[in-house]
């Protein structure tokens, strides 16, 4: 049998598709990061709990109203980023002119009161999901069994972020973007409404971590601890990426969680730190992250 | 010689105000004796350990102007580490508590060389990666009890003889880790180096052009703070009997914040008196289960929107409005 890094082919692969799938969420979920302290300089504490709800969302739209797979996974994004740019307008605006610590801690009390609430009302244990019946079948490639609606979560996280990296740095909207980012004061001074502009970045964000929500929730089911346990290894890819770079962002997600996935079959007990243990001796080599300026 | 009424003036009211002082430190001893008479000793040691846990984190976040977002690794480490020793080791208290504490200080130089030269938010993000590190290995590792924790750990003490200590006696010990802390924490606030900290978090750039290695200081002061934390965390688990998961998870970090937060941060008697008001809240509260818990966000979300020095703050800031 042929061998990679001393481990049977089958066995490499497959470790290398199941850290694809965790890094595609940590990709999602790093990009919206990224995305919304661009322009807000804002880390936005909440994330966690906007992916958890948009996985409750999804289902809730299944349990309540009989809506299924196909149209939650727009439905979901649209609703939980509308919720995203009700909080913009009513909290965060009124903080932009203090130290950026403070909103810090105002997302995380957000978070706090939301994931709290899903807990109070639905307990902790997941509530099953299951996938649509088109992709709920397996393949069998001879080396492994592979779940169809995996592969399809891989795909769709490398669209969304080709396609949010594309608007970012291509188009003329996202020049916008990357200008408000560096001189918002000369850009309002052009006409631009950047207050606007914030506001929908941290929607357009907000739903991006929803989405990770609805592609997680035939997969992980959908827990109101979901959020909370994500949220400091998005935090760890985020500053071992560098903030402020899409494209650092995106591609730090997948590394990490191939990187994950191989130390579960290298050394299990090492699977849940290994992330954080990457962060501490990249920062200690880069201060300023694998992408990152340094300030 | 006009100065000398100036003089005997300025006397006068130094004395009377020495006078105030010295009535408020005696009534404040009294309470502090009477307390566990009136009130139940668990709920009160549970109120000092973490009085002594704010204010070691105020010692950075409001003095040092560092937002730690892993304060709880040092706090549940102690904890687990002190509970160790007292239960399965069988050290007396004061020793566990020693070698906790120890164990604290060189856990905060590590994180503190790691995170020290990341600024704001970053530090925040830093800081509570690095407490995830320590959060699973309490839940991995073969010492710390899993889910259950260290249940049980034993009350005996040096000063009680070996012997095993009752809730009120345990109280006094407490109370005694409590008011050391609690001084080391004034002495070093009010000390010079004291002064600098509060220069470097006012004006970082200034303060290096004075020729202070700031981060050499602000090192210091992160692991002055991370080994307080450790002392509270060690005291807690030999007074409560108790070392578990809550202890050293992430949520006890946020926690910790919210208390500062409440009392009022860079101020000495604030984070105790936050720490006793969200202390009180989980224990009366606690039918609420959950709710608790969202009552904290929403309290944390008006702190941060309308009230952000916190309570002894606000009132600080009105009193010296009304003179001035």
């Amino acid at each position: 049998m042929m061998s990679i890094f001393s481990m049977p082919a089958d066995v490499f692969l497959g470790q290398l598709l199941l850290g694809l799938i965790n890094g595609s969420f940590y990709a999602i979920l790093s990009l919206g990061l990224a995305v919304i302290f661009g322009l807000l300089q804002i880390i936005n504490f909440t994330h966690g709990a906007q992916y958890m709800m948009g996985a409750f969302v999804a289902w809730m739209l299944l349990h309540y109203f009989g809506i299924g797979y196909w149209p939650a996974l727009i439905l979901s994004p649209l609703l939980v980023g509308l919720l995203g740019v009700l909080l913009e307008r009513t909290l965060f605006r009124k903080l932009y002119n203090l130290d950026h610590i403070y909103g810090f801690l105002l997302t995380y009390g957000v978070a706090l009161v939301v994931e709290s609430a899903f807990r109070a009302q639905y307990g902790v244990s997941g509530q099953p999901y299951r996938p649509p019946s088109a992709l709920s079948g397996i393949i069998d490639l001879d080396f492994m069994v592979l779940p169809i609606y995996r592969l399809w979560v891989v795909a769709a996280s490398i669209v969304v972020c080709a396609a949010t990296w594309i608007v970012v740095e291509k188009t003329k909207l996202g020049a916008y973007l990357r200008a408000a980012t560096e001189k918002p004061v000369l850009l309002r001074a052009f006409g631009v409404n950047v207050p606007r502009m914030i506001m929908i970045t941290y929607g357009f964000g907000v739903g991006l971590a929803a989405l990770a929500g609805v592609l997680a929730a035939p997969i992980y089911q959908v827990s109101s601890i979901m959020g909370g346990n994500i949220m400091p290894v998005i935090f760890a890819v985020v500053v071992i990426g560098g903030m402020g770079s899409i494209g650092g962002a995106i591609l730090t997600g997948f590394c990490l969680g191939i990187l994950e996935a191989f130390a579960k079959l290298l050394y299990p007990p090492a699977a849940s730190t290994v992330i954080f243990i990457a962060m501490i001796l990249i920062l200690t080599v880069r201060p300023a992250g694998l992408f990152g300026r340094t300030r | 010689m006009a100065m000398a009424p100036l003089e005997t003036r300025i006397a006068a009211v130094n004395g009377s105000a020495g006078r105030g002082k010295a009535a408020i430190i005696l009534l404040v001893v009294v309470a502090l004796a009477a307390a566990p008479y009136l009130i139940y000793p668990m709920f009160l040691i549970n109120v000092l350990c973490f009085a002594l846990f704010a204010c070691a984190f105020n010692l950075v976040m409001g003095y040092s102007g560092l937002l730690s977002f892993g304060h709880a690794a040092f706090f549940g480490s102690a904890a687990y580490i002190s509970g160790y020793c007292a239960k399965t080791v069988g050290l007396p208290a004061e020793l566990a508590i020693l070698v906790a504490t120890s164990c604290s200080a060189v856990l905060g130089l590590v994180f503190g060389w790691v995170a020290i030269r990341k600024q704001g938010i970053y530090f925040g993000m830093i800081t509570l990666a690095m407490a995830q590190v320590v959060y699973f290995i309490a839940v991995q590792a073969p010492f710390t009890g899993g889910e259950d924790g260290l249940q049980g750990i034993p009350r005996k003490a040096l000063v009680s003889g070996m012997a095993p200590m009752s809730d009120r006696q345990s109280y006094f010990f407490v109370l005694a880790f409590f008011l050391i802390g609690f001084g080391i924490i004034y002495r070093i606030v009010h000390s010079p180096f004291g002064h600098i900290l509060r220069s470097i978090r006012e004006n970082e750039t200034r303060a290096a052009s004075l020729g202070y290695d700031v981060d050499r200081i602000k090192l210091l002061s992160f692991t002055l703070s991370a080994t307080l934390s450790g002392v509270a965390g060690a005291v807690k688990a030999i007074g409560f009997q108790l070392a578990t998961l809550t202890d050293v998870e992430f949520f006890m970090s946020g926690e910790v914040v919210l208390m500062v937060l409440v009392g009022g941060v860079a101020t000495m008697t604030g984070p105790v008196l936050g720490a006793t008001i969200i202390i009180a809240m989980q224990y009366y509260l606690s039918e609420f289960g959950s709710w608790v818990k969202a009552l904290h966000g929403m309290i944390f979300i008006v702190c941060v929107m309308a009230f952000r020095r916190g309570i002894v703050g606000e009132i600080g800031a009105y009193l010296s409005r009304r003179r001035g």
